[in-house]
């Protein structure tokens, strides 16, 4: 049984039409990737299964059990966490306050432990735990993101586009972390501009084009396909 | 020197009920980002349910207080969740009109049961005043001042230091996110409610026992001049309404002893003006510097 399946989902903005008929399975610790050019509906697809969107037809089964309709502020005490696209952190919130807020769920006497974790993971939000979100770094805010994120233990850990605006150093960073995460047993989406990276983390991955999967295989086999690396690797 | 100071304390004691009505105000205002125009009826209907609960039930003052406490919280409740709440996504115009709507509907309802003629808020007690440098300070003023002010730091502290209070702060900043931490947006506004229309019912009592006649439209000329007072604060800044409030109920008295009874609305609203020419933001307003 996959962690996460999504069977023939079709989402709407409107009229129009994002997603189209999608299927895709996760399984338990795995690092499975979406990627594909701007508007290919990978931000519409991590939305939808987190429940700030809605499927119009479709299926999103999480551990076997029907998600397809139970609204995001329920699926944090199932086991699933997103970090959104622009991070989304609390900026008028101090760090500390924003990692409480991703433990908001999580028994009030494991916070402190939590906190901790959160802590001994990203050293650097701790020397900036009375500090507002808002006066962080682009990269101390992804941090903060993922650590909000993690805070409450996901089985699945959604990120979409985590690399964003960040400086190539950081990029790696942020990769180090997701295989660092992934070898701790966490199973992982991954939503991603930087194809190259992704594909060399993933296990696996989709390729969405106008919001339908044209393409899929395991990460290395992506990488190695010619028809991929021009479309998407900028390569020949 | 008298008028100086008998002016000071009473423009003290109106600037308090402002305050605690702007303080409901901001905070519906800063969490679930609407203008809700019927909060001062909200104030009217906490009066009248003080005069049946102390006339026609014969409730001890603090019972009666209470009782106008929790009606106001339940039809806060009630409002939020049948007029608001289904346009959670709507535009915010209509959710402003529908508000007005929500408040005509409460003048009217009160007009149905309570008549167009004016009621006598009952006296709740006696407030022992004292006095200083020949002026007379009832015990009223400072009673409200008093409550006014642990109000406001009370509710500070709730918001920086609760859970609730922080969940309630994260709904404010980013609806979208706070629901993928497993916050309930709908509970958080919810309470909101409560906790607003709770302070509506304090301010009713006070102004029941400082103004002693209630209309079907009392609540409306304080609650324009609460939100005024919450403008020129800082709208969703705790403190900021409380210093608004104080600072319009001494304008708005200072304007009646010395200019003119007529001209002191006027006055007012042109302070009101000026501070957001000079601070758009309004007084402890916070300027938004946020990093993309
Ligand atoms: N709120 C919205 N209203 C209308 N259309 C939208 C909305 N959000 C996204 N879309 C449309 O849906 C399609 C998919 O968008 P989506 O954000 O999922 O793309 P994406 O793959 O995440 O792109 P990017 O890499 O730029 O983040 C796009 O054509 C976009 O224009
Ligand atoms: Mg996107």
């Amino acid at each position: 049984m996959s962690l996460l399946k999504a069977e023939s989902i079709h989402v709407y903005y409107g009229n129009i039409h994002a997603v189209k008929d999608l299927s895709f399975h996760v399984d338990e610790g795995e690092i499975v990737t979406l990627i594909g050019a701007n508007g290919a509906g990978k931000s519409t697809t991590l939305n939808t299964i987190a429940g700030l969107l809605h499927c119009r037809s479709g299926q999103i089964l999480f551990r076997g059990e029907d998600i397809t309709h139970v609204p995001a502020g329920k699926l944090v005490r199932k086991g699933l966490a997103m970090v959104p696209e622009g991070r989304r952190i609390f900026l008028q919130l101090s760090v500390e306050e924003n990692l409480q807020m991703g433990a908001y769920c999580v028994d009030r006497r494991e916070v402190e432990t939590r906190l901790e974790e959160a802590y001994a993971l990203f050293p650097r939000l701790k020397e900036r735990r009375r500090q507002d979100g808002g006066t962080l770094s682009g990269g101390e805010q992804q941090m903060l993101a993922m650590a909000r994120a993690l805070m409450s233990h996901p089985g699945l850990l959604m990120l979409d586009e985590p690399s964003m605006g960040l400086a190539p150093i950081l990029v790696e960073q942020i990769f180090d972390m997701i295989r660092d995460l992934h070898q701790k047993g966490t199973t992982i989406l991954l939503v991603e501009q930087n194809a190259q990276a992704a594909l060399s983390v993933a296990d696996r991955a989709y390729v969405l084009e106008t919001g339908r999967i044209v393409t899929d295989g395991s990460g290395q086999a992506l990488l190695e396909s010619p028809e991929i690396r021009s479309a998407y690797l900028g390569g020949e | 020197m008298t008028i100086f100071l008998r002016t000071l304390i009473s423009g003290l004691n109106l600037g308090s009920i402002y305050a605690l009505i702007a303080l409901g105000y901001s905070m519906v205002y800063g969490i679930a980002k609407m203008l809700n125009f019927a909060h001062g009826d909200i104030i009217m209907i906490g009066a009248y349910t003080g005069i049946v609960a102390v006339m026609t039930m014969n409730f001890p003052p603090l019972i009666a207080i209470l009782t106008s406490i929790l009606v106001c919280s339940l039809l806060g409740m009630l409002i939020e969740t049948l007029a608001y709440k289904p346009l959670r996504q709507a535009p915010s115009l209509s959710v402003l009109i529908t508000a007005i709507g929500v408040s005509y509907l409460l003048q009217n309802l009160a007009l149905l049961i309570f008549g167009s003629e004016q009621k006598a808020y009952p006296t709740l007690g006696a407030f022992p005043g004292f006095t200083v440098l020949g002026v007379k300070v009832d015990g009223m003023t400072v009673l409200t001042l008093t409550v006014t002010a642990v109000i406001m730091i009370g509710l500070t502290l709730f918001i920086n230091l609760s859970r609730m209070g922080k969940a309630m702060r994260a709904v404010s900043e980013d609806r979208g996110a706070a629901e993928l931490m497993g916050i309930s947006v709908n509970r958080t506004i919810l309470i909101t409610f409560a906790i607003g229309s709770a302070l509506a019912a304090v301010a009713s009592t006070f102004y029941g026992m400082t103004y002693v006649y209630i209309k079907p439209t009392t609540g409306s000329m304080p609650g324009i001049k609460a939100f005024t007072a919450a403008v020129f604060g800082g709208i969703g800044s705790l403190p900021g309404a409380m210093l608004g409030g104080i600072l319009l109920g001494l304008i708005e008295q200072f304007a009646k002893a010395y200019i003119s009874t007529l001209w002191s609305d006027a006055i007012v609203f042109g302070v009101l003006v000026l501070v957001l020419i000079v601070r758009p933001s309004g007084l402890l307003g916070k300027k938004r510097a946020e990093k993309v």
